[in-house]
């Protein structure tokens, strides 16, 4: 069954508060990785890697570089 | 025919480590390209790295940390019977750099030859060393990892001037009733060799970070893991983690991922920079300096780099 929007947002709310730091109540869909959340490409990889063994898809560098807000994560993790 | 007689073991008798004298700050690096001392740090964990000017040669840097690993081990020059340098950035391809370097340390006739596996490049030195010595093919075996970086980077490419640096590293292999140098494990993921590369003659060193940075913080820790696995040694035993130092954050999350709780971490990258294959023996002979490591006690080593290749091995530090 795949997952709702909810489910994914609370799991990425705590890998993101793991590896960064960031409370993951900040981590909202609207919020750009980048210029609202101040998180780095490294950081992004090490999301990413969390973010397959959480939900079990895989994010590619050259997909990820195209994921800017938390939503775009969303909706890559549910097509 | 007859098989050579070895001996039952081998192990690090002396390391040494040497670093050219130009210091670059990120600041220096700061005025010639757009970054900042807050966004090197952050990202790859350096302050500063030196550099070799024109007059001094990859071969120059070997010569130098070679010369001081033979003096810390007490042995002479004609002690030694075979000369291994790791290196990925000569600048003339041939002759080898070990025949040079050996001539330059009055070294007389020792077998000579050169590894490349780039970062990895001294734990696979490391580990040819010591089987030359287990299996008879030589005696008292100097290792080097040499790299002059500088001369492959375009200095205007922020992706990789503000990460590698120059440097050289040794270490001098002997024989040893235990084991002072433990099984290694290798191998490489040659479907990612673009990631590292120099392309050409007319090119400059580059790297895609990001496939990198997965690969290391991901696929690096099992190959640790199992190093001391074969080598019998838990990894809350290890006094010493020194992994290739790349960047601050991989070094950190591979250490996480370990379990080597009582190990000091090796940071030589702060002050050091990226040196490739002389990254792990001057790291550690640096710490050896400052007395952060115990004599007798164990490291773990763990190469890995372009091709992309990987080594690790557990030592017995001098």
């Amino acid at each position: 069954m795949a997952l709702t929007e909810q489910e994914i947002l609370a799991g990425l709310g705590k890998i993101v508060n793991e590896i960064t730091g960031i409370p993951a109540a900040e981590v909202t869909p609207e919020k750009n990785f980048v210029d609202d959340l101040d998180i780095d490409s490294l950081s992004m990889v090490e999301i990413a890697v969390a973010a397959q063994d959480e939900f079990g898809v895989e994010i590619p560098d050259d997909q990820l570089k195209h994921l800017k807000t938390v939503k775009d994560v969303i909706n890559f993790i549910q097509a | 025919m007859r098989l050579s007689q070895g001996a039952p073991g081998a192990k690090v008798l002396a390391f040494g480590g040497y670093q050219p004298a130009d210091v670059v700050t990120n600041e220096d690096l700061a005025k010639r390209i757009e970054t900042s001392d807050e966004w090197i740090q952050s990202r790859v964990g350096i302050k500063e790295r030196r550099v070799a000017g024109p007059q001094e040669s990859e071969i120059d840097l070997a010569v130098q940390a070679g010369g001081k690993a033979l003096a810390a081990s007490g042995l002479a020059a004609g002690d030694i019977d075979l000369v291994i340098v790791a290196t990925c950035t000569l600048e003339a391809q041939i002759p080898n750099a070990a025949a040079r370097v050996a001539h330059r340390l009055g070294i007389a006739a020792p077998g000579a030859f050169d590894i490349n596996a780039a970062c990895a490049g001294f734990c696979y030195a490391l580990s040819a060393a010591s089987d030359a010595v287990r299996t008879g093919s030589a005696t008292n075996v100097l290792v080097i990892g040499t790299e002059k970086l500088s001369q492959w980077i375009d200095w205007d490419n922020r992706a990789v001037s503000v990460i590698f640096a120059d440097g050289a590293g040794a270490a001098v292999v002997v024989p040893s009733e235990t084991p002072g140098i433990g099984p290694v494990v290798w191998g490489s993921a040659g479907d990612k060799s673009d990631a590292i590369a120099i392309k050409d003659r007319a090119s400059f060193l580059e790297q895609e970070g990001q496939t990198v940075f997965r690969w290391a913080t991901t696929a690096l820790h099992p190959v640790a893991q199992l190093a001391c696995e074969r080598a019998g040694v838990d990894p809350a035993e290890l006094a010493a983690f020194v992994p290739h130092q790349a960047n601050l954050r991989i070094i950190e999350a591979i250490a996480r991922k370990l379990g080597a709780d009582n190990a000091v971490i090796a940071k030589d990258i702060v002050l050091a920079g990226n040196t490739s294959a002389a990254s792990i023996p001057l790291a550690l002979s640096r710490m050896i300096e400052r007395g952060e490591v115990p004599s007798g006690g164990l490291a773990l080593l763990l190469g890995f780099g372009a091709g992309l290749t990987y080594a690790s091995q557990v030592v017995e530090i001098p």
